[in-house]
């Protein structure tokens, strides 16, 4: 038997009486590629917490590969969709992505810590900038140094909100690349308000606002997506000419 | 300038000066990146409690501020994540009990009570040597913690929310961090007094701050800017006879303004 990614069953969450999420029931598989989509403020970042722990729900529960959400964090690589941190605090490139590799209080880091970290930094095209101080890039810069500390420790389960926030198209490309590359070695789930981008890329799809309006494969996501959104969707997905020319 | 070391309260005095330096450059470069400054102003304030309780048992005050401080320390720590009070209320809190405590143990004891304003505002001129053994043993355990758990400090103060997600028992490296700088208030209540000890917490290590991005750097710059500030104040504050904690913090005060300055 395999285990899942996640199991999600009837978890509700309520911020001061408000209902933020509403029983929802989510599984994502072991190597699933699944973008969350949903309009601001529709619980897709407070979902993300949720599986890592972060926050803990109301009613419900969740596991992560079968254990409880803290207990799996060594399983897990995040990107946050925002970090505020210091505007010049002490610490370059190399050190920050170093930090998504933890291996429990005394130990230090391995000679293959280092190589990871530089090929992490590879993957997101920062390597020449690893000694820079992090408060001296740009926004996109941060972003990419962000996303290769998610990676860096090559996750089974990586969780990205907003990864393309600030990324120029270039890049964008080159990070759908790597996602396709890291897919069959872990579960992918990336919250995303590029509809066409991601349903080109991604195999599933859940739709959250408050309730979970649908998940499963692309193809079949239209109505949910309009559901969520509320308004016609344009949804370019598998099969059709889009995803044909891209495969050439 | 070279006679004042033939005298053995100077040659403490600066002693006592590269001591405080090391607490302060260590411990005051967390406080100022992971922006601490109120808690440890508030942990400074809570440790009068124990100066207090140390006159009335009367054991050695300095001593007595060690668990108080500590106690402080991991009451703010456990308030900010536990209770719904929002954090700088819960300082405010702690921060006046502390001295409040230190006031009526004061009044409760018994005959004069000497030195009491040393401990307000420091007095680096009357350090006895015990205090000094005391202050070293302090330092060794703060350089031999923060080399133990550089890596989740550091990942800590820079993003406090991702060192949980990577594993890290961050709510327990946080109430450790509070403790350390607890540790160095005793430190430096001697040197500045528990009003002043703020500034040697956070100074050397905002002017350090400004010329380098490497936080073990930060660390050996904060901890020698410290030491020479420290001393140049104990050495004005000898020359014009004035109150030595205050001196020190005028200078370190001005050393900043002309870093700042320096730096554009
Ligand atoms: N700490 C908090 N306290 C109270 N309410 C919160 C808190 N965090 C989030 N919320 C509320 O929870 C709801 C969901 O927030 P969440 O950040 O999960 O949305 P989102 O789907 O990620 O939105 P976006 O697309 O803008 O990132 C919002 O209505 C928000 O106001
Ligand atoms: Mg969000």
């Amino acid at each position: 038997m395999t285990l899942n990614a996640v199991e999600m069953k009837n978890i509700s969450l309520k911020f001061n009486e408000q209902s933020i999420l509403h029983d929802i029931n989510l599984k994502i598989e072991e190597k699933d590629f699944m973008a969350i989509i949903g309009p601001n403020g529709g619980g897709k970042s407070t979902l993300l917490k949720i599986i890592l722990g972060l926050l803990t729900p109301d009613t419900g529960e969740v596991k992560v590969f079968g254990r409880e959400p803290k207990k799996a964090r060594d399983l897990m690589g995040y990107l946050p969709q925002s970090v505020s941190f210091d505007h010049d605090f002490p610490i370059n490139v190399f050190d920050t992505v170093l930090s998504g590799i933890y291996h429990g209080l005394f130990k230090g880091y391995s000679e293959n810590d280092r190589k990871a970290v530089i090929n992490a930094l590879k993957d997101v095209e920062m390597e020449k900038f690893k000694d820079r101080q992090i408060s001296r890039l740009s926004g996109g810069q941060i972003q990419r140094v962000f996303i290769a500390r998610a990676i860096v420790r090559e996750p089974k389960l990586l969780l990205m909100d907003e990864p393309m926030a600030s990324i120029d198209p270039e890049m964008q490309n080159s990070f759908y690349q790597l996602l396709s590359k890291l897919k069959d070695k872990m579960a992918i789930v990336l919250v995303s308000h590029d509809v066409g981008a991601v349903s080109i890329h991604v195999d599933k799809i859940a739709c959250l606002n408050q309730r979970l309006f649908y998940h499963g494969p692309v193809e079949d996501a239209k109505e949910g997506l309009e559901e969520v959104y509320n308004c016609p969707i344009d949804l370019i997905s598998h099969g059709i000419p889009h995803r044909v020319l891209k495969e050439h | 300038m070279i006679e004042i070391f033939q005298y053995e309260f100077m040659q403490r005095a600066f002693i006592a000066a590269v001591l405080v330096s090391v607490a302060c450059g260590i411990v005051g470069t967390y406080v100022v990146i992971k922006r601490i400054v109120f808690i440890s102003g508030g942990i400074s304030h809570a440790a009068f409690g124990g100066i207090g309780l140390g006159y009335f048992l009367g054991i050695n005050p300095i001593l007595a501020a060690i668990p108080f401080s500590l106690i402080s320390a991991l009451g703010i720590g456990a308030i900010n994540q536990r209770v719904k009070v929002s954090e700088d209320t819960a300082i405010g809190i702690l921060w006046s009990l502390g001295m409040a405590l230190g006031i009526i143990f004061v009044n409760l004891t018994p005959g004069y009570v000497p030195d009491l304003f040393s401990y307000l505002f420091g007095s680096i001129l009357t350090v006895p040597i015990s205090d000094l053994y005391i202050m070293l043993v302090l330092d060794l355990i703060i350089i031999g913690t923060v080399f133990l758990f550089q890596r989740e400090f550091l990942a800590l103060s820079f993003d406090e929310e991702f060192s949980k997600v990577v594993g890290m028992p961050s709510e327990l490296i946080y109430m450790l961090l509070l403790c350390l700088v607890a540790l160095s208030v005793v430190v430096l209540i001697k040197v500045v007094g528990v009003i002043l000890v703020i500034a040697l917490l956070t100074i050397p290590a905002a002017i350090s701050k400004q010329y380098t991005s490497n936080i073990r750097k930060l660390m050996a710059l904060s901890v020698i800017i410290g030491g020479l500030l420290t001393s140049a104040g104990l050495w004005l504050s000898y020359v014009f006879n004035l109150a030595s904690g205050a001196t020190i913090v005028l200078v370190l005060t001005f050393a900043f303004g002309i870093s700042y300055y320096l730096r554009d």
